[in-house]
């Protein structure tokens, strides 16, 4: 099977602040990490193919810099990577840069299995791995938690949905976004690690893109404008419950049932 | 021991020096937790617990109990192992946790004050948050630091940063008698008479009440990078740590672990283990200012852990893998608690080259008692943490194979040139395993420093090495 995965270097703090008066996310220092959401799509790649066998591809955009990424998952096993890098990919919004996604995914061949992390730990959209599937015309699913078999013909999945779970079976070539904690991500191997490191990444530009209409790429493509961007009322809602012993009990598996916790 | 019996006068002249009902707990008002610690299964009921807030209240108390011949038991978080904390004479406990204070950061001499009912976590926390460091790492997050004093538990980072005494500067004390004294201060050198601020650390409150502690601390390291290293069998895996520790590599730890613990931690915290390829672990962790520097540390432990064995070097390079594998790891105690009925310890610590005899006899031991035991460890150190599980046996039995494996053990500990204890400390439970190390000279010269300190007997009697 032919799986490409999605990843993307995002400051290795996970304390992202935002400027309350600015409205501009301070960025700590220039540590950066894999995405972690993107671990848990790279490992349930890993896990698919060693049931099926194939071949792990990931692609990045972003700047040079963001090879790194690759490199890491070269290390965690996947076989082949690309960067797409350009001045001109840069400020793009979750349109643009679906579309230039899409478009690099095109070049870099055909995949039966495209996987993403359900979002990114800096810009937190969460809309980016759909609108790379509309752009590729192949069908999509969200929060998958579970993957319960792998066939010729599709892969079967476990949705969560906000109410209730939803099993579907998915024909390739698909677009899968996977929730954390699908599986537990491995870690890098310095063996292999040592033994990639001279594997070649390939570097594309807008240049190399089968649509080279620049107004469809970066800044120009982006039709979102970003007014204003504030840290969330945090919630802390509590409920105390007062009532018989069984009541309770009651009140609480409902609730941890809907919460399917249970 | 002929003490007083503490009585309803006593009550009342307590009473007045704490006047604050909350505070005192007294007969059947006493909670269970107070009459055990964590595991030792030594049960005793104290008369009376007092939560203290300040060095004066203890005092005020302990020269009470000094003038009336009652017993003390001091106690922070009860979280030991050896019934360090626990009331044998009955008597008065003076609960610490409440002072938990955290009195100056003093940043022009690298120090910290703080009272003794402070929380490991929380003293690490606040450190960090000031781009400093405080090294010694105990597994056990929510004891206090007064009680970590106590018995110089110096946990995960000895290696390369040594134990809790290196980082004591001073202590204040309150004696037996209730004086009120102060050992050692923030000065970096002393050479002024006997240092009895070292005796007071690791004297697990047989010396004096710590009421608080001022404590070294380090610029905060920029940058840590774990290695989980897999190898064939735990024999390789330990015969490499010497190997490491020749090659002049400074980890700050050196850890062994064996997929049955592990996997007692994966179900204790419902969380996968990010590796299973292995039965038999090495942990490393590295500390520096940057990724480039730790990793041209490391770069030398990982092609001389390869050339031994070593099925891989798995890096853990960020927050998320960190919790990964060393929440697991600070999990082994209470997973492996959780993984059958009743359990027993041993915390020997070896010379460092030892370590592989004592895990091979550890292993060959439990065919030969016929009693499950499961041991993880700082190898890095030479301490070992080694649980002798009861499972489903009865409990006259599990005690005579438990007493039989621990005689054992200690031997060997200590024909291989160990000692008892690596940080749990003695207490009242290791005692004859003490006594059996130490020859008699030395337990005259513990007895006399005692008695110099405490001359009757009051501040936790029957403890370490008394009968």
């Amino acid at each position: 099977m032919d799986i490409l995965v999605c990843i993307k270097q995002v400051p290795a703090s996970n304390k992202v602040e935002v400027d309350p008066v600015t409205g501009v996310l301070l960025r700590n220092g220039a540590d950066s990490k894999m995405n972690p959401y993107d671990l848990y799509a790279l490992e349930t790649a890993l896990q698919i193919r060693e049931h099926t066998g194939g071949i792990i591809s990931v692609i990045s955009m972003g700047p040079p810099q963001a090879k790194a990424v690759i490199r890491e998952a070269f290390a965690m096993g996947a076989d082949k990577g690309a960067l797409l890098s350009d001045r001109r990919f840069g400020g793009a919004d979750v349109l643009a840069t679906s579309y230039t996604l899409a478009q690099g995914i095109q070049k870099m061949g055909n995949f039966d299995l495209i996987l993403c992390g359900k979002q990114t730990t800096d810009g937190d959209t969460a809309q980016v791995g759909s609108e790379v599937s509309e752009w590729l015309n192949i069908p999509s699913v969200s929060n998958v938690r579970k993957i319960t078999k792998v066939e010729k013909d599709g892969i079967t999945i476990e949705m969560d949905l906000p109410n209730e779970l939803e099993i579907a079976k998915v024909a390739y070539p698909c677009l899968l976004s996977a929730d954390k904690d699908i599986f537990q991500p491995r870690l890098p191997s310095y063996v292999k690690k040592m033994k990639t490191k001279d594997r070649e990444i390939k570097v594309y530009s807008l240049d190399d893109m089968g649509d080279k209409d620049e107004s469809h790429y970066g800044l120009n493509g982006s039709p979102t404008q970003v007014k204003r961007i504030f840290p969330p009322e945090s919630n802390d809602h509590r409920e105390v419950w007062n009532d018989d012993g069984t009541v309770i009990a009651d009140k609480l598996f409902h609730m941890i049932s809907e919460l399917k916790f249970i | 021991m002929n003490y007083k019996k503490f009585d309803k006068n006593d009550l009342e002249v307590i009473q007045k020096i704490i006047n604050d009902p909350e505070r005192i707990l007294y007969g059947e008002n006493i909670n269970e937790e107070y009459s055990h610690d964590e595991l030792s299964g030594t049960n005793s009921y104290p008369d009376i617990v007092v939560k203290a807030l300040s060095a004066q209240e203890i005092s005020d108390i302990m020269k009470y109990a000094y003038e009336n011949n009652i017993p003390v038991t001091p106690r922070g978080a009860g979280t030991g192992l050896v019934g360090s904390s626990v009331a044998m004479e009955h008597g008065i406990m003076i609960d610490s946790s409440l002072m938990n204070h955290i009195l100056e950061l003093d940043e022009e001499n690298l120090t910290i004050t703080v009272e003794p009912g402070v929380l490991l976590m929380e003293l690490s926390s606040y450190v960090e948050d000031h781009d400093f460091f405080y090294p010694p790492d105990p597994g056990e997050k929510s004891a206090t630091i007064g009680g970590n004093i106590s018995t110089n538990a110096g946990g995960m980072r000895a290696v390369k940063y040594g134990v809790t005494r290196d980082y004591v500067r001073g202590l204040e004390v309150v004696l037996p008698n209730g004086k009120i004294v102060e050992f050692g201060g923030k000065v970096v050198k002393n050479s002024s008479g006997y240092s009895l601020k070292d005796l007071m650390i690791g004297s697990e409150g047989t010396l004096g009440f710590i009421t608080k502690a001022v404590l070294k601390l380090l610029p905060l390291p920029k940058k840590a990078i774990s290695l989980l290293i897999p190898f064939p069998s735990l024999n390789q895996a330990i015969d490499t740590v010497p190997l490491i520790i020749k090659s002049k590599a400074i980890p700050t730890a050196i850890e062994f672990m064996q997929r049955e613990v592990i996997i007692d931690a994966e179900q204790y915290l419902g969380k996968q283990f990010p590796d299973s390829q292995s039965d038999a672990y090495l942990l490393l962790k590295f500390d520096g200012n940057s990724i480039e520097e730790i990793e041209a540390a490391y770069d030398n432990v990982a092609k001389l852990c390869l050339e031994q064995g070593a099925l891989d070097v798995l890096i853990s390079d960020t927050e998320e893998r960190e919790e990964s594998i060393w929440k697991a790891r600070g999990a082994f105690l209470e997973a492996i608690k959780g993984s059958t009925t009743y359990m027993d310890e041993v915390d020997m610590v070896v010379p460092r080259n030892k370590v592989n005899e004592m895990v091979d006899y550890l292993h060959n031991l439990h065919k030969e008692v016929n009693i499950r035991i499961k041991s993880f460890g700082h190898a890095g150190d030479g301490n070992l943490h080694s649980y002798i599980l009861q499972d489903d046996l009865s409990k006259e039995e599990f005690e005579k194979r438990m007493e039989l494996a621990m005689e054992k053990i200690y031997k060997k500990a200590n024909e291989l040139g160990g000692q008892v204890s690596g940080e749990h400390g003695i207490g009242f439970a290791k005692k004859p395993y003490l006594k059996e190390s130490l020859d008699a000279e030395t337990i005259e010269l513990m007895n006399g420093i005692k008695k110099a300190f405490d001359p009757k007997n009051i501040l936790n009697p029957h403890k370490v090495f008394q009968a």
